[in-house]
């Protein structure tokens, strides 16, 4: 009975999230007919292409019950050295590609390391991730390095034509791709179900004989590779390396992570979830855009609105349930595995939770 | 009292790392930077690099105050940067100062008197800090997720306050704060004496620090034990906006303008990283506020000694990364176990 609510109460989280999709799509389209074309349609896929990618890897992490702070300097880090290596040492572009990819994969092993080994949070090791990533690019340059490169460029210039004007293009290829990958990964494997058990519980991971601490070590991997990826899209996007590109990236992919219906706490969410958290951002910005005279930083303040009616609606909806993972985990990490589930719950409430 | 004493040895061992970094700092200084602990009196006012690394880290010190209580609760504040933002929109919108000739001589007044324009700034950023708290203790969010969507949407409304630009302050007296002298002393660390001084009083001297580590250390043990913790905590957290904002009036003070996009610009991880050198773990429970004043002294002293040796201000932020990963390793259980394993090996 339990478990069929919670599948439940995942749906109605998903449900949310595109119904809001298809409102303000809607909205769009009444309040300017041109909204409701393939271009437009096919835009928000091309403009948060890089979003997307590098939010699959937040997803992951969040699902963990960690997070990665350092996805927006490792997209910044990974322009600048593709810049460098193609305009300065005139490297081979798709080594560079290779090279830039292994290198954000191996930067998130470090940190996946440091966190599992050392019994670091997340948060923090992460967070020296960033400085430490955004410093390296200002340590390359600090001006702006214009890519040049024909292969890029005309990666970049790719167009596969559907009708007269609207296109498809490497980012849409590669945002779809990674998604397929990431439901892939999240349900299909062995990894994607360790990695929803240690967002459940870690101890109860441990204890069920799962490895946890290589698949958390493959968490950050997965997540730096994708913002490496992600970083490899944005460089197509700019043509450019910058050690201030997609700075504060990983608000906005957090945010499309909890906008999709991802708990923080960890253990819940889906990537078609975090998928529509991202094109709801990029339908708002196209909005914007449309409407012409409201300035940039609304985007930000409707971002964080948004954040904020996502998590009521998660906390609305799982009130009870809610407080018994947060005071579950707490209880475990004390207990070191020994508590029960409902235990501390129940003494808390006062009254047993309905299911 | 056998207890009480391996308390205060851990104590002492937590603190004993940050002020070996601090004196390491200091003494690489001594040996490296010419006349860095050249204090010379300009005016009745001291002046040097050692006073200016102590005003530049007032506005942090006071952060990381109100951080590290946060912390102590097991919660986080990523917020504080934007409403560092926002206060000082605020404040410099109710001062901004226009030119007014009297008796023939050009001044600049404000618009609001500056006592009720900094109050008010205070009472937003409390106001922030409460809405946090509410948020976090009556909706039942996790204090990350509900600081976020401050931290996304507070520099959307400092930009919004200030139409985008940065507004600049015309008015003499409220420099003061920021850049003003008292007894020859920097104003700002009189503000600071204040705000830790009564801080630990409060924290030490009643049971209130108690009462945070206790909810800390098990939140459901706490409230059954007759702790209120909701509001304990929503007091903390309104503590936190508090300092924030009273960091801002330093901030916007000392640089004469606010900026909506790049005030307190990283402040809350800086912040974060100050707790954490300071010994506090971020898992919440015990926690020692005069290790985070020496942690934030810690960043600034980097960041002078970086300035100060000619080294590219841009190398700053690897320095830091280093520092982050240095004092984690050095607080982790496991990485002292893999190291005293080791010698114990070799001995």
């Amino acid at each position: 009975m339990k478990k069929k609510s919670f599948i439940n109460l995942k749906n109605v989280l998903l449900v949310a999230t595109i119904s809001l999709f298809v409102v303000m799509y809607a909205i769009g389209s009444i309040l300017y007919p041109s909204f409701l074309s393939l271009d437009v349609f096919l835009n928000l896929f091309i403009d948060n292409s890089f979003l997307m990618v590098t939010a699959v890897g937040m997803t992951f992490a969040i699902l963990s019950g960690g997070i990665d702070l350092s996805v927006g300097s490792v997209i910044g880090l990974t322009t600048m050295v593709s810049a460098h290596l193609l305009e300065k040492a005139h490297m081979n572009p798709f080594l560079v590609m290779a090279i830039v990819l292994v290198m954000g994969a191996s930067f998130g092993t470090l940190m996946g390391m440091m966190i599992h080994f050392f019994k670091l949070h997340p948060f923090i090791v992460t967070l020296g991730g960033l400085f430490l990533a955004r410093g390296l690019c200002y340590v390359i340059s600090t001006d702006t390095i214009n890519i040049t490169n024909e292969v890029y460029s005309s990666i970049a210039s790719f167009r596969f034509y559907l009708t007269e004007t609207a296109f498809i293009n490497v980012n849409v290829i590669l945002f779809i791709l990674i998604t397929i990958l990431g439901v892939y990964l999240a349900h299909y494997t062995k990894f994607g179900r360790t990695v929803y058990a240690i967002g459940g519980n870690e101890q109860s991971a441990i204890l069920m004989g799962l490895p946890v601490g290589r698949t958390k070590v493959l968490i950050y991997t997965f997540s730096g590779f994708c913002s490496a990826l992600s970083g490899i899209i944005f460089t197509f996007y700019m043509l450019s390396g910058y050690a201030l590109h997609a700075k504060a990236m990983e608000t906005d992919a957090i945010a499309a992570a909890v906008i999709g219906g991802t708990l923080l706490t960890g253990g819940y969410g889906y990537i078609i979830g975090t998928m529509f958290g991202v094109l709801i951002l990029g339908t708002f910005q196209t909005l914007i855009m449309f409407q012409g005279t409201l300035s940039a930083w609304w985007t930000r303040i409707v971002y964080g609105v948004l954040v904020l009616i996502f998590c009521l609606f998660q906390q609305v909806f799982e009130a009870n349930k809610g407080k018994i993972k947060l005071e579950t985990q707490d209880e475990d990490k004390k207990d070191t595995g020994t508590g029960t589930k409902t235990e501390p719950a129940t003494v808390d409430k006062g009254e047993p939770v309905s299911a | 009292m056998k207890k009480k004493s391996t308390v205060d040895n851990l104590l002492r061992s937590k603190n004993f790392w940050a002020l070996t970094a601090l004196a390491l700092l200091l003494l690489f200084n001594l040996i490296f930077t010419k006349g860095f602990f050249h204090i010379e009196i300009k005016d009745g006012h001291l002046f040097g690099s050692l006073i200016d690394i102590l005003n530049r880290a007032a506005p942090m010190i006071i952060i990381s105050i109100g951080m590290t209580l946060v912390i102590a609760t097991k919660g986080i504040d990523i917020s504080v940067g934007s409403t560092v933002a926002i206060t000082g929109a605020v404040v410099a919108m109710l001062i901004g100062g226009n030119l007014k000739i009297v008796d023939g001589v050009q001044t600049y007044i404000s618009q609001v008197p500056m006592s009720i324009a900094i109050i008010a700034a205070l009472a937003v950023a409390t106001l922030i800090g409460l809405w946090n708290g509410f948020l976090i203790t009556r909706m039942g969010m996790q204090p990350i997720i509900a600081t976020l969507i401050l931290m996304v949407a507070g520099r959307g409304v400092a930009q919004l306050l200030t139409n985008g630009q940065i507004i600049t302050i015309y008015y003499k007296p409220f420099f003061f704060i920021g850049n003003g002298f008292l007894f020859g002393l920097p104003f700002s660390l009189f503000i600071v004496a204040v705000i830790v001084g009564g801080t630990i009083l409060l924290m030490r001297k009643t049971a209130l620090g108690m009462f945070i580590e206790s909810v800390g250390i098990n939140p459901v043990a706490a409230r059954v034990s007759g702790i209120n913790s909701k509001n304990l905590m929503l007091m903390i957290y309104a503590f936190c906006g508090f300092c924030a904002g009273v960091a801002a009036l330093l901030v916007t003070s000392n640089v004469k303008s606010a900026d909506g996009i790049h005030a307190g610009e990283l402040f809350e991880l800086d912040a974060i990283l100050a707790v954490a050198i300071g010994g506090t773990s971020l898992a919440g429970g015990k926690f020692f506020l005069l290790g985070s004043v020496i942690g934030a002294l810690i960043i600034q002293t980097l960041k002078t000694t970086i300035y100060s040796i000619g080294v590219p201000p841009e190398i700053n932020l690897v320095v830091e990364a280093f520092v982050v990963f240095i004092v984690m390793l050095i607080q982790s259980e496991e990485f002292r176990k893999i190291v005293f394993r080791v010698k114990a090996v070799r001995e």
